[in-house]
Parts: C-alpha cells; structure tokens; sequence
C-alpha cells in the first residue's frame, strides 16, 4: 500500500517539474486611439510560464517596463492610470484549449482564464494562436482591454488623449525550463 | 483499514493536483529574479516654487516655462492686490539625455538672462537596488542687464553682473503622494555692496509635496540663508504653491514673499516679508513637447 501511495507521490511531482516551459523572450504591446493622439508602448520585461501536460499559462508583466515614444506618457501611464508603485504587475493566469499536440506550425487557441490588471481580477476568454516548433512553443494572442473593466479612470481634461478601450498584443516563446538553467 | 488508505491517497493525490493548479503563477514569481524599480515623477515639474527640483526633462524634451509673479498684495485696492504688476520669465529646457537637461531663461526682474544646467547624479530606486534618494546637481549663471551703465551708481563692468548659483537638491518620494526636498545651495555674485552682502552666500533649502488628487498637489519650498550679514535688508524666500497637471501642462500657482524667478534673485535679494503681508501671487506654467521622439 505505501509502496503505491510513494509511486503516486513520485508520478505527481514529476508531471509536476516535468513538463514546464520559461519564456525566453516575450513582448507585451498596447495601442490606444484617441481623438488627439495615438498611444502605443512596448514591453519586453514580461516573464511567463507554460505547464505542456495540463495547458496552464501564467505570465506576469512589469508595468513600469513599458517603453513609449514619448516620456511624459510613460510617466502618466504609470503615475495616473495604471498607480504602478501600488500595482506593479499585470498578471494573467489560465489555461489554453483548442488546440491539437503534436501538430507542428500555427493553429488557432483559445487562453481561459483570470486577467489582473490595476489590480483588478476579470475572468476572461480570448483568442489566440499557439505553434510547436522545435523545441520551441510560441503564444500570440490580440484582445481588446476596456479601461472601466479594471478601474482605470480617464481624468476629465484628458479623455480626448485616451481612448476607453486599448487593443493589447502578447507575443510569448517559450522553451523548456531545464534549458534556460 | 483499506478504506482508510484509499482515502488517504485521494487526499494526497487531490492536494498535489490542487497545487499544480493553483501554483503556476506563485512559480513563475518565484522564478523572476529581483529587478530594480526606479522611482519616477518625485515632482510634478522641474519648479518646486520658485526654486529647482530634482526632476530632469525626458531625452528630447523641450520644455517651455513660463512664469510670472505680481506686486505683492498688500499694496491694497489701487494696485489691485498687486495684480498690476507683473515681473516675468520665460525659459526653454532641453533634455538631452533623461539625466541632463540645459535651459535659458529671461526673467524682466533685474532684466536678467541666465543659463544652466542640471544633471540627476543618482535615481531612487527599491527592489535589487536600493538607493534612498534621487540627487540632482544644479548649476546656472546669470547676466543681470539692469541697471544700464549711466544709471549705475558706479563703473559697472559686465563681470560686476555676473552672479552664479550651485545647487544639490536631494530628494525621496516617501510614498505616491508625499515627497520631500532638500536643497544645499551657494550663490557667488561677483559685485556687492559689502556692507550688507558676501560675495558668497550659503542657503539651505527645504521642501515638499503633497498630492491630493491625481492630478493636484500642494507644494512648498524654503530656503534659510547661513551666515547673513547684520546690515542685510533681504528676507528668506518663503513660498506655498499648489500644482496642478493636465496633460503636457503644468500649472503651479503660488503665494511666495520673492518676486525674482532666477536663484541669485530669490535666494538673496528675497524684498518681501511673508509674515508681514509682502506676498506676491504668481503662476509657473509649463507646456513640454517632445521634440526627438525616443526610439
């Protein structure tokens, strides 16, 4: 009997340690069109992880890591909207389906899962694209974000500079966690 | 005996499972190294009053300020409250890197012209490195035109007229919306009547900032001047001011007891007693462009 319960133990943390994936590089974009300006920034800092045996992704993004063309909007964008010194992370937690192991190039997927963003958990679907290659697994996925699902406020003199809604880009390549050690 | 086992193994199996599940994120946290955070906007402008802040321009930053103080308000009805009167200064800032910003400036106030320069020598930061305070070093020489060469009341020479001011101003933003200042400062005028100034004259400034909304805070900014002469007839500059920013502009008005807006000015030719009435209203309003976009 013990010997089972060890043999169960053993398998489980094996598919545990076994199967995870470390991005190698990422990028986080966002693009927001307003009446005056157009806003756009990236984000390479972004760190995830994805689970091959049960499909679960995380990843987590430094807000304050966001690059902009100009340096004023880096600064409200942290100090006004996203209060990075109180929310420093974006995190995204999930799951992936939809998609077919073992078929090498890009299919289409769909991430499930809990979205935090200012702080403020959503439950979200979104579509997206995942492609085996070798020893590689690269995410993609395009969605829209609304400002008022995660409380962030357009003060009033700027609402013409921010649109309600930005579209964010996540572009995510993942290896095997064994090799980035 | 044997259903107590199988329990037992659904437990187990069931809490690895949950952790599986569950941990991903908590792993990946795990995961991140340590990365250093620095602290931005410590101030809302490069002003705090009248005097400087640690804050630099952005790389490829033109910043333009325009600033202006009234007579003082005591001067009653027929000077409207001093709103009559207007010294004013327009200046440029440049950054050239996110650490060093250049800038000109004329002030109608003794008709002065000055230049400076101004570099952030440390950044407040926590996480993998910590570091307390943001320093920035603060230099700026200034040309005052007036008085004209047959009004002065002796020969008056350009060097006579050149006056140069060095500062370090140490801040830490103790939290969003508190930060505070301090400003170790000397002020080398070339000429003065020594019966009642040094040639050198030392000041220690202090101030702060307090937001009250995300867009408007409450400043103010002192500066004691160390060692002054017993015939002196200047004040310590004194000035409260409240912030207020909307987009590329900041506007910051203030009640201060100096009417001068370059540092040889306000740090030892500050005419107004604050606590006797002689407070001046007065606006800094600045609008930043961004004139090289950052790659």
């Amino acid at each position: 009997m013990k010997k089972i319960l060890l043999l169960i133990i053993c398998t489980c943390s094996l598919s545990v340690f076994g199967q995870k994936y470390m991005t190698e590089k990422s990028s986080v974009k966002f693009f927001s069109s307003a009446a005056v300006e157009d806003i756009a920034a990236t984000n390479i800092m972004a760190i995830g992880m994805f689970d091959l045996e049960t499909s679960e992704i995380a990843f987590s993004i430094p807000i304050t890591e966001f690059k902009f063309v100009k340096s004023l909007m880096r600064e409200h964008f942290n100090e006004k909207y996203m209060e990075s010194e109180k929310f420093s992370k974006s995190t995204f937690q999930g799951k992936i389906t939809g998609y077919q192991r073992g078929i090498v190039g890009s299919q289409a997927a769909t991430a499930t899962g809990k979205l935090t963003i200012h702080g403020v958990t959503r439950d979200v679907v979104v579509p997206g694209t995942i492609e085996f290659a070798s020893g590689q697994i690269v995410v993609k996925s395009k969605f829209i974000v609304k400002l008022v699902d995660y409380s962030i406020t357009r003060p009033q003199l700027l609402w013409k500079n921010i649109a309600e809604q930005v579209e964010v880009a996540v572009d995510f390549t993942f290896i095997p966690h064994d090799e980035k050690k | 005996m044997m259903k107590r086992n199988s329990t037992l193994i659904v437990l187990l199996f069931s809490i690895l499972f949950a952790n599986a599940q569950q941990d991903l994120l908590n792993e990946l946290e795990r995961e991140t190294k340590s990365t250093t955070t620095y602290t931005a906007a410590t101030f809302k402008s490069t002003r705090l009053i009248n005097g400087q802040t640690v804050e630099t321009k952005g790389k490829g930053e033109l910043e333009f300020i325009f600033a202006h103080r009234f007579g003082a308000i005591n001067t009653g009805f027929y000077e409207f409250f001093g709103l009559d009167q207007a010294y004013v200064r327009i200046g440029l800032e440049y950054g050239l890197t996110d650490k060093l910003g250049v800038g000109v400036g004329r002030n109608s106030y003794d008709k002065t012209m000055d230049t400076y320069v101004r570099y952030k020598i440390i950044k407040q930061s926590a996480g993998e490195k910590k570091m307390p305070f943001t320093i920035t070093a603060f230099g700026i020489a200034a040309y005052k035109v007036s008085p004209k060469k047959e009004d002065a009341t002796y020969d008056i020479q350009p060097v006579d007229r050149m006056s140069y001011t060095g500062q370090l101003l140490i801040a830490r933003k103790i939290s969003s919306i508190l930060s505070f200042q301090l400003m170790p400062s000397i002020v080398h005028k070339n000429t003065v009547d020594k019966t009642k100034e040094n040639n050198d004259q030392i000041a220690l400034g202090a101030g702060g900032r307090l937001k009250v909304s995300k867009s408007v805070a409450l400043t103010t900014e002192y500066y004691y001047r160390v060692d002054v002469p017993e015939a002196n007839p200047f004040y310590n500059p004194l000035g409260f001011g409240i912030d207020i920013e909307t987009g590329g502009h900041v506007f910051q008005l203030v009640m201060t007891n100096t009417r001068g807006l370059t540092e040889r000015a306000f740090l030892t030719e500050t005419a107004g007693d604050f606590f006797n009435g002689n407070i001046h209203l007065g606006f800094n309003v600045t609008r930043t462009f961004q004139i090289k976009r950052k790659k």
